[in-house]
């Protein structure tokens, strides 16, 4: 067996965070689409719709990723469909995201008072128009600190997708660990990777925080 | 024909009867001073007149055309009737310029330079022509509802609604809103204005409604109903004030 040094485990995981990085960026990104678009047919307002977002909503935040991300790797081979893990764990991810995206801006948007609504109905413009120059906007300055430390929890949350077998920072990390069995090492190594991307993304969040805090415009 | 004509206005909240049947007649360039105390359902009815209040019953109409829940009705009944709110609600991200020339630009899509030629004149006419560049939270209260006021105006509309547009006010800042509203009223604005302010309804105004449980009370002319008022109620509401 040959010998592993500390440089061959830092860089082994250095490829496989990649993959982190990108997971976590796709199902973001993704993400914040969908959370957009149920946050702005949840706010149109039809009863049932609200109703439907609110159930899916719930059904993300109450149910464990772990066990949302089985249900789609392993669920929709059932109905025919085969995904690699990387799908799978893109589209669990992604609907995590997005129930959690909604929920948060859902009470930016409520946040931005009924007399702006008013005002801007009442000089002729419709649903889309107050959403785009005058609820949006104000909504999107309360919302970019919670947003970005949300996204804290997506990068972690990109660890469960080693459970499905999709080689990330965590599954590179066990898989070095059975070729090394130095677990306390590697996984160190994993854990100051995970650091070193939240990390940043938390200081960020708090910059903002600081910074949008007192400022209406 | 009046411009603006309610028959048979009736609104619910709930449980709670809040226009027990209203008919008004609002001709061009009258100026109409809504009274009544509190809870009467002042706001409700002037809030139905631009469709913020959707209406249970009854029959509004506006320049001969009857006005029904569609969103393109309610829409183009509000391009007619602007309104001034008791918060001003000005747009605290933009600026009092921008606050003006928004409406016009993605309602009326008219261009740029023809928004900002409108909103530099109204913000003149409103007295603001050195404050167009400052944001809401940079102005006084007087100074911010004088923005609503010509935002409102930009829109060139019809009619103007007022919800008690100096109640927010610190007294000393009343007079310069009141001074708008009044040369609006010399130029032949048509106005619905609900207010407190008995001395300036009975200056400015052509006709006087007051309001008592969701009914119309009382109307006529200002000085007349001041100074002779027919019911109790409002002669309690007229003494209860002096
Ligand atoms: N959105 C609403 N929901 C429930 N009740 C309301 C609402 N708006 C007004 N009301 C009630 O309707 C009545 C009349 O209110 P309003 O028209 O604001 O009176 P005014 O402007 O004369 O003070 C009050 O009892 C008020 O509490
Ligand atoms: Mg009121």
């Amino acid at each position: 067996m040959s010998e592993f040094t500390l440089w061959d485990i830092v860089y082994n995981l250095l490829l496989a965070a990649r993959w982190t990085v990108l997971l976590s960026l796709t199902a973001f990104v993704l993400g914040g689409l969908v959370g957009l678009l149920l946050l702005m047919v949840r706010t149109a307002g039809n009863p049932w719709v609200v109703r439907l977002v609110r159930a899916y909503v719930e059904l993300f935040q109450g149910t464990p990723l772990l066990m949302q991300l089985f249900i789609v790797f392993f669920g929709l081979p059932l109905i025919g469909l085969d995904v690699s893990p990387w799908v799978a764990a893109t589209l669990g991810l992604t609907l995590f995201t997005s129930a959690f995206l909604t929920e948060i801006w859902r009470g930016c948007v409520e946040s931005v008072g009924k007399g702006q609504w008013e005002a801007s109905a009442s000089l002729g413009m419709n649903f889309t128009q107050q959403m785009r120059y005058i609820v949006l906007p104000q909504a999107l300055r309360i919302a970019i600190p919670p947003t970005v430390g949300f996204s804290v929890q997506v990068v972690k949350g990109t660890a469960v997708a080693s459970i499905i077998g999709f080689v990330e920072l965590t599954k590179a990390g066990t898989m070095i660990t059975n070729a090394t069995y130095a677990p306390f090492t590697v996984y160190g190594c994993v854990a100051v990777m995970y650091f070193l991307i939240c990390y940043p993304l938390s200081l960020f969040a708090r910059h903002l925080e600081g910074k949008f805090r007192n400022v209406a415009r | 024909m009046s411009l603006v004509e309610l028959h048979a206005i009736h609104k619910s909240f709930g449980a709670l009867e809040v226009l027990k049947g209203i008919d008004l007649a609002i001709d061009e360039g009258q100026v109409i001073a809504l009274i009544g105390k509190s809870g009467s359902g002042k706001s409700t009815l002037l809030r139905t007149i631009n469709g913020l209040e959707v209406i249970d019953d009854g029959v509004i109409m506006v320049d001969g055309k009857k006005i029904s829940e569609r969103d393109t009705d309610l829409l183009a009944l509000r391009l007619q009737v602007g309104m001034v709110f008791q918060q001003f609600n000005l747009f605290p991200h933009y600026t009092a310029l921008e606050n003006v020339m928004l409406s016009p630009q993605v309602v009326k899509k008219q261009s740029k330079a023809e928004a900002r030629a409108i909103a530099e004149e109204m913000l003149t006419k409103v007295g603001l022509a050195d404050k167009m560049m400052h944001y809401p939270d940079q102005l006084s209260g007087g100074q911010q509802q004088r923005v609503a006021i010509a935002r409102a105006l930009a829109m060139k509309p019809k009619v103007l609604l007022c919800d008690e547009v100096t109640s927010a006010l610190d007294p000393e800042l009343v007079n310069e809103v009141l001074a708008v509203v009044r040369q609006l009223a010399e130029e032949g604005m048509t106005l619905v204005m609900v207010t407190h302010e008995m001395r300036f309804a009975r200056e400015v105004c052509d006709k006087l409604v007051f309001m008592h449980q969701g009914r119309i009370h009382e109307t006529g002319d200002p000085e007349e109903v001041f100074s002779n008022p027919k019911t109790p109620e409002l002669s309690s509401f007229v003494g209860g004030l002096a």
